[in-house]
């Protein structure tokens, strides 16, 4: 699957995922940011190890899971993108020691 | 045009209670027809916690904690059994139920009442006091307020909504479960009964009522009474974490799947099932009082449902004495009670007589108190 994005004169972004330099687009959602890079697994779920890509974009299916600056379980659709951030896969659940 | 169902038996609620109960007549050879009324009731059975608990209840009613106690012996067979009959996994485990005390004085009182029912309930009733210190290596993560606990190793947990499932999922073809029939009339009609449910008739010679709430309007119908009041409870799951945490309390269980259901919040409000933040906080600040870490998990759903309960909190459980054949149970631990229901009760109801010791729950026995 692959995104095209349509020209704009916004401003442009930086911020790595998995360590990776990715470039993005001012006002993006880091989900929209991951996808227009070509990413095609944003998590596994945790249960069953299957594959994810976020479905709705608009913060409703909780598909596109990533970590985003140390914290787990973050919705990418729901965050604008920012200069700087570190996001991750979200391979496992959260870890909570109780 | 009517259509008339001839059964030996009929139920009336499809909730857990009632479907332990069509499971276990159908166990016993029984034919038996299963009515519930469509998605606009209130259902309990898809709104709660799933222990199967035994810890603490029934004291000063040794026959409800020696009941309880039976059914969670009962329950390991049981869910291997609903397992090899449909393959659900109800997801039951027993590794024994934690209740947290937080002060030297909820200590012994806590530890005082469970001594009572070791000495008065027949068949014994085993617990542990534990100091903190002895709780460490379990929760090693444990809120600084928590002095104790209780530990009993007869509680356990399941999953609910599976439990459910597999009770439906064995009596499909087997039991006639008839949905969006909610029943509107309950008539003696020689020995047997005839229930009306919209377009379907059913004549049983035996009728179970489990309509959970609806039992108040039902019984009275056979000269029985539940005299029933719905008290809410809420309940918040947190997204899945990990690493699984081996503990099981009275409020807080980790699920299958690894999410965190916190839970325990009563409130006498009626009829409504509305989740708030208010309680939601309350709820979550109990559990992270015991467990600080929990402060940190992502909270992914809340729900309210509604708990079926009797002026004095224990079951009912009674054959009408006007009218023999019809039968009222209710209660409101559906998921602890299912295996007692499905193999000890329904064996009783197909009997035609209910032991001694389910005596203490007849219906009547608000009657002088409701004036
Ligand atoms: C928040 C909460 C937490 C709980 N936690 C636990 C727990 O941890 N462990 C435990 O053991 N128990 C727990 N319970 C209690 C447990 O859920 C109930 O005891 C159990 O679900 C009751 O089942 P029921 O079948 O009697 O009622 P319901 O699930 O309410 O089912 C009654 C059914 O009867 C039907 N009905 C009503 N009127 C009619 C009619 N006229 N004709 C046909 N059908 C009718 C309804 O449609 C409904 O499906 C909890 C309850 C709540 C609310
Ligand atoms: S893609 Fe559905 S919540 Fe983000």
């Amino acid at each position: 699957m692959s995104f095209t994005r349509t020209p704009t004169a916004a401003r442009s972004v930086q911020f790595s995922f998995d360590g990776m330099p990715v470039q993005a687009r001012e006002g993006d959602s880091v989900a929209a940011a991951l996808l227009a890079a070509g990413i095609d697994r944003f998590r596994t779920t945790p249960k069953q190890g299957k594959p994810r890509l976020p479905y709705c974009m608009m913060g409703i299916c909780f598909d596109c899971l990533l970590e985003i600056d140390g914290e787990a379980n973050r919705q990418g659709c729901m965050v604008e993108v920012r200069d700087g951030m570190q996001v991750r896969r979200q391979d496992q659940s959260r870890e909570v020691r109780l | 045009m009517t259509v008339t169902i001839k059964v030996d038996a009929a139920v009336v609620g499809g909730g857990l209670v009632g479907s332990a109960v069509a499971f276990g007549l159908m166990e016993r050879g029984l034919s038996v027809a299963l009515l519930d009324e469509g998605d606009v009731a209130f259902r309990a059975s898809r709104g709660n916690f799933g222990l199967v608990w035994v810890q603490g209840k029934g004291d000063g009613r040794w026959q409800y904690a020696h009941w309880s106690r039976r059914s969670a012996d009962m329950w390991p067979g049981f869910a291997e059994d609903l397992k090899a009959a449909c393959g659900v996994d109800v997801e039951y485990d027993k590794p024994g139920g934690y209740y947290f005390t937080m002060s030297e004085d909820e200590h012994r009182t806590r530890g005082e009442s469970l001594e009572r029912m070791r000495r008065e309930v027949p068949g014994g009733y085993d617990f542990e006091m534990l100091r903190r210190n002895q709780l460490l290596n379990i929760f090693p993560g444990l809120g600084e307020e928590v002095i104790g606990a209780s530990w009993c190793p007869h509680d356990g947990h399941a999953n609910p909504l599976s439990l459910l499932r597999a009770f439906h999922a064995t009596m499909k073809g087997r039991v006639r479960h008839l949905t969006g029939a909610g029943a509107s009339s309950v008539t003696p009609e020689g020995s047997a009964f005839r229930i009306e449910a919209g377009s379907t008739s059913v004549l049983a010679g035996k009728v179970v009522l489990a309509a959970g709430l609806g039992n108040r309007d039902l019984a009275p119908m056979v000269g029985l009474r539940a005299e029933v009041k719905p008290l809410k409870g809420q309940i918040l799951v947190t997204e899945r974490l990990a690493p699984k945490f081996g503990g099981l309390t009275l409020n807080v269980r980790q699920t299958g799947d690894g999410t965190v259901m916190i839970g325990d919040s009563h409130e006498d409000v009626g009829f409504q099932t509305e989740a708030n933040v208010g309680i939601g906080r309350n709820i979550a600040a109990r559990a992270i009082r015991q467990f600080p870490a929990l402060a940190q998990a992502g909270l992914v759903r809340q729900w309210a449902a509604l708990r079926i309960m009797a002026p004095d909190g224990y079951p009912i459980y009674e054959q009408s004495a006007t009218h023999p054949g019809a039968f009222v149970v209710n209660c409101h631990s559906g998921v602890t009670l299912a295996a007692a229901h499905a193999r000890s009760l329904a064996v009783q109801i197909a009997a035609g007589q209910l032991e001694p010791l389910l005596d203490p729950f007849h219906g009547a026995r608000f009657e002088d108190k409701i004036a």
